[in-house]
C-alpha cells in the first residue's frame, strides 16, 4: 500500500475504533439488560456519562502524587497505542510495521501498570486491592498470548499482526484445529482482560455502566479517562480476535473501491456480531467465583499449549 | 595497540591497590572509574576494528604460557566490565564510606575480572576466574555480608573453592593429552561423548555458583553490590560463553543447550517469585537481578540448541538477544540497586513496610528509580524490552531445529517465561508503589531528603540510558557483531536496519523509535484534547477513609493497617500456579507408599475442574500417543 493510501486507512482505522469504544459497551449493557428481559440504559448512556465526566473537577487525595495526574494519560495513550496497531479493517495501514504481537503485549502492560500504579498512589486498602487484582491476572493471561503469538509465528512465519491477518487469509480457508484451540484460548484472555465476565466483584455489576473500578480513587477527567481506556481494551481485543481469526473481507491496495466498501462494512459487523455474542454469555453465564476464573484462564494456557505442540506434530512442521 | 593499551590499563590496577591500601578512598574511586571509562573505550574501539591480537606475556609457567588478546566475545565483555566498574566507582564517589581494607580490594577485584576476560589461554582464564572468585567473596566479607549468619559466609567461600576446583578440572578434560590450552587449540579438539557431558556439567556448576551466590549474598544495595552484582554474574557467562559455545565448537549435539535453557528458565521464575515475596530492598533487587541472569542464560542455551541444528541465522538472534540483554540489565540494575541505597540512606529503613510515600520528599530519586523500574519490567521502547524481544522471537522460531523433545522444551519455556515476566512486572510495581506511593508508614520517612547533586545526577543519567539505549538495539548489535561470530560459529547477523531489528526477513520487526514516537504522539495529543475539553483543575481534598473512625493520635499518617502491606499485596499479585511441595523427594516417598492401592484420587475441586482435567489429560496423552508414532512410524 502506498504511503498516501497508508495513512488515510490509518486514519480512518483510528476514526472507527473511537466510534467502536464510543458506541459498544453501551451497546453491550443494553443489550445484556435486553436478553435478561430488562429495559436497560440507553446505549449511548456511557458517552454522556464521560462527557458528564469531563465536565466535573477532578479531586485528588492530599496524599497523593503526580502518578494521580499522569497515569490516566499514559495509560489511555498505551491502550490508543494498542488500538492502532490491532488489526482493522485493512490490511498495510501506515503503521502495519509496527503490529507485532509481543509489542501489543508489551503496550497492554504498560496500560495496565499505568492503572495499578494510579490504584496504589493515595494509599488506601481498595487501592492496594485493585492494583494486586489487575496486576495477578497477567500471570496468565501473558504466558497464553505469547503462546498464541508462537502458534501463529509457527503457522505464518511473523508475529507481526497484520501478516498473520493477510497470509492467514490467503490460505485455503478450512477449520484448523490448532487454530480453534487458540482461538478458544485467546477469546478466555479477551474476556478476563476486558473484565467483562462477572467474576469475584458484585459491585462492578450493580454498577452497571461497566463501570471501571480499577482505580477507585479517580475521578473526574481522571475517572473519564479509565473509563474510556476500559472502552477501547474491549474494542481491541475485539478487533484483535475479529482480525487473526476472522481475517476475511478485509481490504488492501489491489482491492479496489468495492472491496473497501465491504471491507469498511464487514469490520463493524464482525465487531457487531462479538459484542452480541459477548452479551449473550453475560446474560446468560452465572457469576463466576474468582478462582472459577483463574482455572478459567489455566484451562486457556493450557489450550495454547496444546495448540501449538499440535503445531509441532501436524505434519509439514515437525 | 589496543591489546598493549589493555594490558596497560591492568598493569595499573597494582598502584591503585596500593592506594587502596593507605586509604585514599577518592583516589581509589576516581582511578576506578577512570580505569573503567578507558577500558569501556577500548573495547569499543576493539569490536569496531573485530577484535585486538593476542599478546604474550613475558610471564607465566612455562607449560602454559599467559597471553592476553581481546577478540569479539572479550571486547563484549569487556565493555559490560568497564560499564560497571564505571559505575561501581562513581557510586563509590557519590555514596561510598571510607574504610581502607574494602578499598584495596576494588581494583583487585576489577583487574582480575578484566584479566579472566581477557586472557586468550585457558589457564590465564582459570587463573583470573579464582582470583576474581577470591576477590568477590573477600570483598563481600569485608562488607559484613555475613555478619548475621557466619555459616552463609563459609558457604561462600566453599561455593568458590569448588567452582574453581570445577572449572579446573573441565579444563583440563578439554586439553585432554595435547597439553596446549591456548584457545586457538582447544577449538581443534572439541570434546566428544562423556567428555563433552563432563565438561558441561562442571563448567555449568562451577559458573552457576559464581553467577548466583553474588546476588544472593545478603550485601545491602550500594556501590560494592553494583561493582559485584554487576561484574560478577556477566563473568559467569563469559566463562560459559567462551568455553561451551566458542570453544566446544559447532559440532556439539542437540541437547548441549537444554540444561541451559532449563537452568535459565528456572532462575527467571524463581528469580521473579522471590523479588514478589521479600520485604527487604536488597533482597527483593537481588531476585529481579537472578531474573535477568535467567533470561540471558536461556537465550544462550537457545544459541547453542539452534546452532547444532545448523540455524546460525536464528542462533545469532539469540546470541544478540543475550548480550543486548546484559548489557541493558547492568544499567538498569544498577540504577535500582543505587535508588534502593539512597532510599535506605535518607528513609531510614530497607523494609517495604517502613518505607511509602518517598515520591514528595525525593522526587528525583522516584522516578528516576520508576525508569529503572519500568525498563526492567521489560516496558516497550525502553532498555529492557529489546533483549526480552529478541529472546522470544529466537523462541518463536526455536521449532526449527525439528527434533520434538527440543520443541516441546521451548514451548514450555515461552510458557513458564511468561508467567516469570508477568510476577516481575507485579514484583518491580510492588517495589515502587509501596516505596514512594501512599503515606508514610513510619515518622523516619517524613525526615527523607532528596539526593545529594552528585548521586542525583548519576541516578538521571542512569533513567536516561535506560530509555536511550532502548532506542538503539540495532547499532548496538552491529557493534557486537564480532561477538556474535564467535558466539553462533556463523556469519549472519539478526536483519539489522539501523533503527529496527529483526529475526529474519519475512518476520516482524521491532522497531523501538517508531513505538515510542507512536506512545509520544499519542500521549501529547490525549493531552491537548483533554485539556480543551476539561480545563479546570483538579482540587486536593484529605483522602476518604471509607467512613471509618478517625485514626487514634498516635497515627499521625493513620492506621497503617488501611495501607496494602508489602506481605499481603504480593499475596493478592501472585499468579495461581500450582503449589509446589517443599520436600520432592518427601512427596515421592510418599506417593510410592500410597502406590500399591491402586487408586484414582483427583486432589480437590469439583466436577467442572475433574471433566476439564480428565479432557486436557486425554488430549495431552493422545498427542503423546501421536508423536510417539510419529517418530516410530516414519
Amino acid at each position: 500500500m502506498t504511503l498516501p493510501l497508508g495513512l488515510f486507512a490509518q486514519v480512518l482505522h483510528l476514526v472507527l475504533v473511537l466510534l467502536a469504544a464510543l458506541v459498544l459497551p453501551g451497546l453491550l449493557d443494553s443489550a445484556r439488560a435486553r436478553f435478561q428481559g430488562r429495559h436497560g440504559p440507553h446505549p449511548l448512556q456511557p458517552a454522556l456519562d464521560w462527557l458528564a465526566l469531563l465536565r466535573k473537577q477532578p479531586v485528588v487525595a492530599e496524599s497523593a502524587s503526580g502518578i494521580s495526574s499522569i497515569a490516566p494519560y499514559l495509560g489511555f495513550a498505551a491502550m490508543l497505542a494498542a488500538v492502532l496497531l490491532a488489526p482493522g479493517f485493512a490490511h498495510g495501514m501506515a503503521l502495519s510495521s509496527l503490529t507485532d504481537l509481543v509489542v501489543l503485549a508489551g503496550l497492554l502492560a504498560l496500560a495496565r501498570a499505568a492503572r495499578a500504579l494510579a490504584a496504589l498512589d493515595a494509599g488506601t486498602a481498595t487501592g492496594g486491592l485493585a492494583a494486586a487484582g489487575g496486576m495477578g491476572l497477567a500471570g496468565l493471561t501473558l504466558p497464553t498470548l505469547l503462546l498464541a503469538a508462537m502458534g501463529f509465528s509457527i503457522l505464518t512465519g511473523t508475529t507481526g499482526a497484520d501478516g498473520i491477518a493477510q497470509s492467514l487469509r490467503e490460505s485455503v480457508p478450512a477449520f484448523r484445529v490448532p487454530l480453534g484451540l487458540l482461538a478458544l484460548a485467546l477469546l478466555a484472555v479477551a474476556l478476563a482482560e476486558t473484565g467483562r465476565l462477572p467474576a469475584g466483584n458484585p459491585a462492578a455489576e450493580a454498577l452497571g455502566d461497566g463501570g471501571d473500578d480499577s482505580v477507585p480513587e479517580a475521578s473526574g477527567r481522571h475517572l473519564a479517562l479509565w473509563r474510556m481506556q476500559s472502552a477501547l481494551r474491549l474494542v481491541f481485543w475485539l478487533s484483535l480476535l475479529a482480525g487473526l481469526f476472522a481475517p476475511f473481507g478485509m481490504a488492501s491496495a489491489a482491492s479496489g473501491a468495492l472491496g473497501w466498501l465491504l471491507a469498511l462494512l464487514l469490520w463493524p459487523l464482525k465487531l457487531l456480531l462479538l459484542t452480541l455474542a459477548l452479551a449473550v454469555a453475560e446474560a446468560r453465564l452465572a457469576r463466576l467465583r474468582a478462582a472459577r476464573l483463574t482455572e478459567l484462564l489455566t484451562a486457556a494456557l493450557l489450550l495454547a499449549l496444546l495448540g501449538v505442540v499440535w503445531l509441532f506434530l501436524s505434519a509439514g512442521v515437525a | 595497540m589496543i591489546t598493549l593499551l589493555l594490558a596497560g590499563i591492568l598493569a595499573l590496577m597494582a598502584p591503585l591497590a596500593v592506594l587502596g591500601a593507605a586509604g585514599r578512598a577518592r583516589a581509589v574511586w576516581g582511578g576506578v572509574a577512570v580505569l573503567s571509562a578507558l577500558l569501556a573505550m577500548l573495547a569499543v574501539a576493539a569490536l569496531a576494528q573485530g577484535g585486538a591480537p593476542p599478546l604474550l606475556l613475558p610471564f607465566g609457567p612455562p607449560w602454559a604460557p599467559l597471553s592476553l588478546a581481546a577478540d569479539g566475545l572479550s571486547a563484549w565483555f569487556l565493555l559490560l566490565l568497564g560499564v560497571a566498574g564505571l559505575l561501581g566507582g562513581l557510586a563509590g564517589w557519590g555514596w561510598g564510606d571510607v574504610a581502607p581494607r574494602r578499598l584495596m580490594l576494588w581494583p583487585l577485584l576489577l583487574g582480575s575480572m578484566v584479566f579472566t576476560v581477557l586472557a586468550a589461554d585457558a589457564f590465564g582464564l582459570l587463573l583470573g576466574f579464582a582470583l576474581a572468585g577470591f576477590a568477590a567473596h573477600a570483598l563481600l566479607s569485608a562488607e559484613g555480608s555475613w555478619r548475621d549468619r557466619p555459616e552463609t559466609g563459609w558457604r561462600d567461600l566453599l561455593a568458590t573453592l569448588l567452582s574453581v576446583a570445577a572449572l579446573a578440572v573441565a579444563v583440563g578434560l578439554m586439553t585432554g593429552l595435547t597439553g596446549d590450552l591456548s584457545f586457538a587449540g582447544l577449538r581443534a579438539v572439541p570434546p566428544e561423548g562423556a567428555q563433552a557431558a563432563s565438561v558441561l556439567l562442571l563448567v555449568l556448576l562451577a559458573a552457576g555458583a559464581r553467577a548466583v551466590l553474588p546476588l544472593l549474598a545478603p550485601l545491602p544495595p550500594g556501590p560494592t553490590l553494583v561493582l559485584v552484582g554487576g561484574g560478577m554474574p556477566p563473568l559467569a557467562l563469559y566463562v560459559l560463553a567462551r568455553l561451551l559455545l566458542d570453544v566446544s565448537g559447532p559440532a556439539q549435539p542437540l541437547w548441549w543447550g537444554a540444561p541451559l535453557v532449563v537452568g535459565g528458565t528456572l532462575a527467571a521464575l524463581s528469580g521473579a517469585l522471590r523479588a514478589l515475596r521479600e520485604v527487604e530492598l536488597g533482597r527483593l533487587l537481588s531476585g529481579v537481578a537472578l531474573h535477568h541472569l535467567g533470561l540471558a542464560v536461556v537465550a544462550l542455551g537457545v544459541v547453542a540448541g539452534l546452532r547444532a541444528a545448523d540455524l546460525g541465522a536464528l542462533a545469532a538472534v539469540a546470541g544478540g538477544a543475550a548480550l543486548l540483554h546484559l548489557l541493558a540489565q547492568i544499567l538498569f540494575l544498577a540504577l535500582l540497586w543505587l535508588a534502593a541505597a539512597e532510599v535506605a540512606h535518607n528513609a531510614g529503613s530497607r523494609q517495604l513496610d517502613r518505607l511509602g510515600g518517598l515520591v514528595h520528599p525525593m522526587p528525583v530519586v522516584a522516578y528516576a528509580a520508576l525508569a529503572g523500574v519500568a525498563a526492567a519490567a521489560l516496558v516497550p521502547a525502553l532498555s529492557g524490552f529489546a533483549g526480552g524481544w529478541l529472546l522470544l522471537q529466537s523462541l518463536f522460531a526455536a521449532w526449527r531445529v525439528g527434533v520434538l523433545g527440543f520443541q516441546i522444551l521451548v514451548v514450555l519455556t515461552v510458557a513458564v517465561l511468561g508467567v516469570a515476566i508477568a510476577t516481575l512486572a507485579s514484583a518491580l510495581l510492588r517495589f515502587w508503589g509501596l516505596t514512594f506511593l501512599g503515606r508514610p508508614r513510619t515518622p523516619r520517612t517524613l525526615g527523607a531528603q532528596e539526593a545529594a547533586p552528585l548521586p542525583r545526577g548519576i541516578l538521571v543519567a542512569l533513567a536516561v540510558l535506560a530509555a536511550v539505549l532502548g532506542l538503539l538495539p540495532g547499532p548496538l548489535l552491529r557493534l557486537a557483531e564480532p561477538a556474535l561470530l564467535l558466539l553462533t560459529g556463523h556469519g549472519g547477523a539478526p536483519d539489522l536496519g539501523l533503527l529496527s531489528v529483526s529475526p529474519g526477513p519475512a518476520a516482524a520487526d521491532y522497531t523501538p523509535l517508531a513505538v515510542g514516537l507512536l506512545l509520544a504522539v499519542v500521549l501529547g495529543i490525549v493531552g491537548a484534547a483533554m485539556r480543551q475539553a476539561s480545563p479546570r483543575a483538579h482540587a486536593t481534598v484529605p483522602l476518604w477513609d471509607d467512613g471509618f473512625i478517625a485514626p487514634p493520635a498516635h497515627f499521625p499518617f493513620g492506621d497503617p493497617a488501611t495501607q496494602p502491606g508489602a506481605a499481603s499485596l504480593a499475596t493478592a499479585m501472585r499468579p495461581p500456579l500450582p503449589a509446589m511441595p517443599r520436600w520432592p523427594w518427601l512427596q515421592a516417598a510418599r506417593w510410592m507408599a500410597t502406590l500399591p492401592r491402586w487408586r484414582l484420587s483427583l486432589p480437590g475441586g469439583g466436577a467442572a475442574r475433574r471433566a476439564l482435567r480428565l479432557c486436557l489429560g486425554t488430549v495431552a496423552a493422545l498427542l503423546l500417543l501421536l508423536a510417539w508414532l510419529g517418530s516410530g512410524g516414519l
